[in-house]
């Protein structure tokens, strides 16, 4: 449904977007995932033809993003991020409004959004702007879909938003995956990762790695050591002082800990760390997490 | 002295150490709708105390009321040692405050960001002159005290805002969802800082959406519809609510509520 | 046309939630004309004057008791020699000295000129300006009127029009059509660039251009409330400033409101072409202000007359849309003419439409760069 060959797009000396190419299949929830100033905004924004690449090609549904922006237009849903909505409108309002923009009426499409709504539809006579960021998460929502969009474009719908917010709207992504819309999603947080069928890790306006998150963490060979101990800031700093550490890093209630070699074991972190006079010290190896992979991948470039 | 360090160990904290920040039966209300609804903690000096809510949940107006921006409607708060109601100036003299939306002047250079906020809190010339020093040494920015915060990555700002926000010494720094938007490295070096400060005896008070970062903090109180829920240390939490992560910890309570 | 129709009812939803609009659109207009034509009256009474008469013959006598009876003027002092009219300024007595010269009556008959010489303390240049121009528009009235002969007076300001076509020499007259322009010109280009930089500033802008919307479905929906506002405001401007004021409208009053519309037209379009420009709403606002308002104040003739400005100002006053439109209005409202006197006005607010629009379609971005 998408395809995305060798975009490249810069602001005059800022380099968003450099050689990024993918593809995203019918019904699938593609991720892009990275920090802020990884380019995530700057390629949605091409794939909606509201900016023009400096390089490559891409095409939405087989439209080319250049040629047919107005075909794509018709079939795309695409939610901004900071939820676009006209905050001195009602919920109503905004929701009447954005399906006559897209020629259609609620009652039409009522069907795709019910789920969805109905948890909003108390509030409905509510100002937009007077609404949690969860509701209006799910009304910005609501205004995407209004128009039976066979993609659906989300920038960064989760930033801001409380962890059961968060929650909600990822099962309502896999909702509407399941009614056949292909999504394309962006965000911050590493451990939504998990949620997409396919994800690409974006960093400064470069692709890290584009897998499964399965085959991500997979492909992680490294060792990887779960630490933790009575005093953490204690130990954090003494095992980065530690001769045979990469890199260590808070994860939770545990540290992180990857050795400079991968023959470094548990037992040497351990007695190295008993010398030091740790109590209640606990050394395990654990299966990498998204966060762990780009983790590596950042430090590699 | 013992300085009380790190994650997971606090149980010797509340013997030993004064309170910063204490809340008694906290209410704020707008016209009808209860923002606040008798919130009772304390915090105490040199803890990281994560502050964990719903959007919606009253924490902004909490925390606006500690920062002695807005009044409560009723109830005890002494924060730093000083009634918010009457004593508010020292109350701002006495905290840092940094938030996502607003951390420094960007089209201002570090040196001067600095020199303005050392003129806020009456830090004398020399005084801020050693700790720049200090301060733009442990960051490894010494030769970059003239750039535009514009131009700098938005991880340095954080740290930079982090530091200046801290620069006076404040017994209690506020930090509003510090971390937001940058990668998970940077956000990693973020927390080092945090700690460092705690290490000096400042209090942390800290918002953040990031629920492994509640895991860092020595406490954490949990909000939901104006009123705390929980609070208690992260490890203690998981326990009473059986859950693996906080981040299921902050699930449950959310929604059972809702 | 659902699409159309749907914008529309967005748009009134904006502006009729917004206190601060309503305020703006329906406040400032009467707060305005009523401030200018009440409070900030620049008509003056009773001003003292001294009066310097070095012939003492009928006419000077008959002049004096014109300009006294005026109810403009009230006698400070009479002086009797040259050397006291230092003095009776700087004591702050009189704002203004008339001096005739000698053998007035006589000069006057045998040569058809006299020496009347209008000293004014320009300390405050705006007072002396009126003053001078009333008590040389009394003069030259009677002149004419009683000696019926070919007078040539020393004061060179023209106050030809003010005789003619406002006999009362009242300043109201000037104001109507100054602060129609003005707040027709405000609303209309500053609302609008408004509120399409403001579509911008929220990223709501983003979702309509990432929607099937025609750039000129979304302009137009942006362009025809306010259009419509600004037209209510013309016609209640038109309203106060005839039952209030008693600014006649001798002039077809469709053919007023023609004009009007058409410079509501350009005003909307101009709008349109500052938000294309601003990213936001401050800078539109400011371009708005500094580069709207004030100049339609300054240049427009409205508070200054043109033929008073440095030619720079002058030539630059061309542009100024608002300095056609009051002529536009002024004929039409005080001298009663139709469209064969303004035609040439009317045509220039026209190309300044078509031009605007023209500009703000090559602008506006199906696009966000």
């Amino acid at each position: 449904m998408i395809n995305v060959q060798h975009i490249s797009k810069s602001y005059k000396e800022i380099q968003a977007v450099s050689d990024i190419s993918f593809e995203v299949k019918k019904g699938e929830i593609f991720g892009l995932i990275g920090p802020d100033g990884a380019g995530k905004t700057t390629l949605m924004r091409i794939l909606m033809t509201l900016l023009i690449q400096d390089e490559g090609q891409a095409t939405m549904g087989g439209f080319d993003v250049i040629k047919d922006y107005k075909k794509i237009r018709k079939m795309v849903g695409y939610m901004p991020g900071r939820f676009s909505l006209y905050q001195d409108l009602t919920v109503e309002e905004n929701l009447n409004f954005f399906a006559t923009v897209f020629q259609t009426t609620v009652e039409e499409n009522y069907e795709l959004i019910k789920d969805i709504y109905i948890q909003i539809e108390p509030f409905k006579k509510r100002l937009a702007g007077k609404l949690s960021g969860g509701m209006k998460q799910k009304l910005a929502l609501s205004c995407a879909l209004i128009h039976k969009p066979e993609i659906l474009v989300l920038d960064e719908p989760t930033t801001g938003v409380d962890a059961v917010s968060r929650k909600e709207f990822w099962d309502m992504l896999k909702k509407l995956q399941a009614k056949g819309i292909t999504i394309l999603v962006s965000t911050p947080y590493m451990d939504e990762a998990n949620l997409c069928n396919r994800v690409a890790l974006m960093q400064k306006g470069k692709v890290l790695n584009i897998d499964t998150p399965q085959k991500l963490v997979e492909n992680y060979t490294r060792k990887l050591y779960a630490i933790r101990a009575n005093d953490m800031h204690q130990l954090i700093q003494d095992i980065r002082a530690y001769e045979k550490t990469d890199y260590a890093y808070a994860f939770g209630q545990y540290l992180h800990v990857t050795g400079n070699e991968d023959d470094v074991e548990a037992t040497e972190f351990e007695s190295y760390l008993i010398q030091k006079n740790h109590t209640k010290l606990e050394v395990f190896d654990i299966h990498p997490t998204i966060e762990d992979v780009f983790m590596d991948r950042m430090g590699e470039q | 002295m013992c300085l009380w360090i790190g994650w997971g160990n606090n149980e010797h904290l509340k013997e030993m150490k004064e309170k910063v920040i204490e809340v008694k039966n906290l209410v704020k209300k707008f016209g009808s709708f209860v923002a606040n609804d008798h919130l009772n903690f304390d915090v105490y000096q040199g803890e990281i105390f994560g502050f964990l809510g719903a959007n919606g949940a009253g924490k902004t107006t909490a925390m606006k009321i500690l920062c002695g921006l807005s009044a409560p409607t009723s109830g005890e708060v002494k924060v730093a040692g000083f009634d918010i109601y009457k004593e508010t100036e020292k109350v701002k003299r006495n905290i840092g405050y940094m938030s996502q939306k607003f951390s420094l002047y960007e089209d201002m250079t570090i040196a001067e960001n600095i020199r303005f906020f050392s003129g806020i809190y009456g830090i004398s010339p020399s005084d801020r002159k050693a700790r720049q020093d200090v301060l733009l040494q442990n960051l490894g920015l010494e030769s970059s005290k003239d750039t535009l915060i514009g131009s700098l990555p938005l991880g340095w700002k954080q740290k930079l805002a982090f530091s200046v926000a801290i620069f006076h010494e404040p017994r209690i720094v506020f930090l509003d969802e510090p971390t937001g938007g940058v990668d998970p490295i940077t956000r990693r070096k973020f927390w080092d800082l945090i700690y460092e400060a705690a290490d000096r005896g400042i209090t942390v008070f800290v918002t953040t959406h990031y629920m492994d970062e509640a895991e860092y903090c020595n406490r954490v109180s949990i909000m939901n519809n104006g009123r705390i829920e929980a609070l208690d240390t992260p490890e203690k939490l998981k326990e009473q609510y059986s859950a693996k992560n906080m981040d299921e910890v902050f699930l449950k309570i959310a929604r059972n509520t809702e | 046309m659902k699409q159309f129709i749907g914008f529309l009812r967005k748009e009134f939803l904006h502006i009729f939630r917004d206190p601060r609009t309503m305020i703006i659109i329906f406040g400032l207009p009467i707060v305005q004309l009523l401030l200018f034509g009440k409070v900030i009256n620049s008509d003056l009474q009773d001003s003292r004057i001294a009066i310097l008469d070095q012939s003492h013959d009928n006419t000077t006598q008959q002049i004096t008791a014109k300009l006294l009876s005026s109810g403009y003027f009230l006698m400070g002092k009479e002086l009797l020699a040259s050397d006291d009219v230092e003095d009776v300024f700087r004591s702050g007595q009189v704002k203004m000295v008339v001096t005739f010269g000698p053998d007035f009556e006589k000069t006057l008959e045998r040569e058809g000129k006299a020496d009347v010489q209008l000293l004014a303390d320009a300390s405050d240049p705006n007072t002396a300006r009126i003053l001078t121009n009333y008590a040389s528009g009394i003069i030259n009235d009677y002149v004419r009127k009683e000696k019926m002969q070919n007078v040539q007076l020393p004061n060179q300001i023209n106050t030809e029009v003010r005789m003619l076509y406002n006999e009362s020499l009242k300043s109201v007259y000037m104001f109507v059509p100054g602060i129609m322009a003005m707040i027709l010109m405000l609303i209309s280009a500053m609302m609008t660039s408004i509120s399409i930089s403001k579509e911008k500033e929220l990223g709501t802008m983003e979702v309509l251009l990432a929607s099937p919307l025609k750039p000129i479905q979304i302009v137009l929906g942006k362009v025809t409330p306010y259009l419509l506002l600004s037209f209510i405001n013309a016609l209640t401007i038109m309203l106060i400033g005839y039952f209030v004021f008693g600014v006649p409208i001798k002039g077809s009053f469709v053919f007023l409101m023609t004009e009007s519309f058409l410079f509501i037209l350009m005003a909307l379009s101009l709008g349109i072409l500052i938000s294309t420009i601003a990213p936001n709403q401050m800078v539109a606002m400011f371009i708005s202000l500094l580069a709207l308002m004030l100049p339609t104040i300054l240049l427009s003739g409205f508070m200054f007359p043109i033929e008073n400005m440095p030619l720079p100002l002058r030539i630059f006053s061309n542009i100024m849309p608002p300095r056609w439109f009051i002529v536009i209005l002024k004929n039409i409202m005080l001298k009663g003419t139709g469209i064969t006197y303004v035609w040439k006005e009317t045509l220039i607010l026209m190309s300044m439409t078509f031009l605007f629009i023209a500009l703000s379609i090559k602008n506006f971005k199906i696009r966000l760069e």
